[in-house]
């Protein structure tokens, strides 16, 4: 059985690889075919020559470091933030009566378009840029833990009160467990929306990170300079959601192994 | 019963839900007593407000009128005194089955060091004991009812309250959990307040069935079980008269003419 299943795996493994030999080759020589120039798409070689030349010359793990810098605190600090308001409001539901019509205005409203704002009151600095990711990730986290602690059985809840619990033991032997599974979900979302949010601060001003890179690319026209960038946050964005998937399945290593391993 | 050496008593319990002109009174003048030892079931029909009596002994929510008394002290909130098992096993999913018969335990604020050995002991009465350090999930539904229960035995309440807790189980699953509780129940000398819809269940584990009217729900009839081997309810099971009581039941519950 164990080892169908690690053949299996290999095996798509293989898949994907070969997959992969083949976009990389469909990449380089079929623009070419039909004589689309290189400003328009650039064959990978170029792109990975230009990724070489970034590197020495354009302070590329510099700028990319910033980023990713920027959207770890960004997320953890909009993580934090959404879990703390979420169990809050889901310990009152009054306080979440009150507040909800101006939860769900903020939560329409593109988080992005703050980003021109907070430049505004921040400056050309980092803080516009964390503020954008901790807006845009709050709401996803938020939203699941109030949603997962109005689930929460309430058999559940009456057990723990029979046996006389105290409200604060119900809230962290039953409440906070039960919410790991959303609140993940939630942390899924932001750490790719943390990217977004990141990305859009460093468009819209400043002169560090691969936001910025993007701009001066595209304002050189050196369309596999911006290609270099977005494969570059891309990968920050992986590795965000992989880190999360990894604390998720060690946090979550309880429940049947099938309902973890939807992407 | 006389209520000096009730274990569990109500007195002229009424419990109303809603406000204003959309009341519904789901139990009227409730008023009995289960002794100490005692296994007593509940029958009625669907709704008829068996499950609110259990929460009002259990503490969970008050009378609207009368009083309910646990070890001749009267309830007012949950107390370490009873403790309930419902028809869901209601096991944490995020603890192994240990920790879950543990629960309640800590909660009563029990050290670890004691904990341990009580719900090892328990496990194993449950044969459960190699399933100790598994989850809920990997474990059959007759097998988490055995943990529920267990749970439910760990903190030593003085009265067991059983809210239809083999009705989700297999025919075969329900009659082995029945067999195991009724030999629990004589060896811890436990007292159980029992509600189901299964007449036979009820006839077969108890040594007296009460039966409640439609809702609002009243007791309008007890029936004592004068059957021998209530610790072996499969042995029961194979008494004749065990017919004529659940013909007296279905009788009492009109169930011919009920409409569903
Ligand atoms: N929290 C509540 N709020 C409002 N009405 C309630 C509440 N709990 C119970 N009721 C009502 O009280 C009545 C009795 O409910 P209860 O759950 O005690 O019935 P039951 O006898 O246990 O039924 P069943 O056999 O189906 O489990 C029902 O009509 C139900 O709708
Ligand atoms: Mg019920």
């Amino acid at each position: 059985m164990a080892a169908r299943r690690e053949d299996r795996i290999t095996g798509s493994a293989g898949g994907s690889l070969a997959l992969l030999v083949v976009f990389l080759a469909v990449w380089e020589w079929v623009p070419a075919l039909f004589e689309v120039p290189a400003f328009i798409i650039p064959p990978a070689s170029a792109v990975w020559d230009e990724f070489v030349r970034m590197l020495a010359k354009d302070r590329l793990i510099h700028h990319t470091l910033v980023t990713t810098a920027t959207v770890l605190v960004g997320f953890a600090l909009g993580a934090l933030l959404g879990m703390v308001v979420g169990y809050l409001l889901g310990m009152s539901p009054r306080a979440e009566f009150v507040l909800s019509p101006y939860i769900l205005a903020l939560q329409i409203a593109p988080k992005v378009a703050f980003a021109p704002l907070f430049i505004m009151w921040f400056g050309y600095t980092v803080y516009p840029k964390i503020l954008v990711a901790v807006l845009i990730v709050f709401f996803p986290v938020m939203v699941n833990v109030l949603g997962a602690l109005r689930s929460v059985d309430p058999d559940l809840v009456n057990l723990a009160r029979a046996f006389t619990a105290t409200r604060a033991q119900v809230f962290w032997r039953i409440e906070f467990p039960a919410s790991m599974p959303p609140l993940f979900s939630g942390l899924r979302i932001g750490a790719t929306l943390a990217v977004i949010g990141v990305v859009v601060g460093e468009l819209v001003g400043g002169n560090t990170g691969l936001g910025y890179l993007l701009v001066f690319g595209e304002g050189q026209a050196n369309t596999a300079m911006v290609f270099v960038t977005i494969i570059l946050l891309t990968v920050i964005g992986i590795i965000a959601y992989v880190a999360v998937i990894a604390l998720e399945r060690w946090v979550l290593h309880y429940m049947p192994s099938r309902s973890l391993e939807t992407v | 019963m006389s209520a000096a050496t009730a274990r569990l008593e109500f007195r002229a319990v009424t419990r109303r839900f809603g406000r204003a002109e959309a009341t519904v009174t789901a139990v009227e003048a409730v008023s009995l007593a289960v002794g100490d030892g005692e296994v007593v079931s509940l029958i009625g029909p669907s709704g008829c407000g068996k499950s609110t009596l259990l929460n009002i002994a259990a503490g969970l929510y008050p009378p609207s009128e009368g009083e309910a008394y646990v070890d001749r002290v009267r309830v007012t909130g949950p107390n370490r005194q009873v403790a309930f098992m419902l028809q869901k096993d209601l096991l944490l999913p995020w603890r192994s089955i240990r920790e879950n018969v543990e629960f309640g335990l800590e909660i009563h604020g029990v050290a670890a060091a004691e904990r341990r050995p009580r719900a090892a002991a328990l496990l194993a009465r449950m044969h459960l004991a190699d399933c100790a350090d598994r989850y809920p999930h990997q474990l059959s539904g007759g097998m988490r009812q055995r943990a529920a229960l267990a749970r439910t035995l760990a903190v030593d309440p003085s009265v067991l309250l059983l809210d239809e807790p083999f009705s989700a189980l297999d025919a075969q699953t329900k009659m082995v959990l029945q067999q195991d509780l009724a030999q629990t129940l004589r060896d811890t000398r436990k007292t159980a307040f029992f509600i189901t819809h299964d007449l036979v269940e009820a006839v077969t584990l108890s040594d007296r069935v009460l039966v409640m009217s439609r809702r609002p729900g009243r007791i309008i009839e007890e029936i004592p079980i004068a059957l021998p081997d209530r610790d072996r309810p499969l042995e029961r099971r194979r008494q004749p008269a065990l017919g004529d009581y659940v013909a007296r039941l279905m009788a009492l519950l009109d169930v011919v003419h009920a409409e569903v």
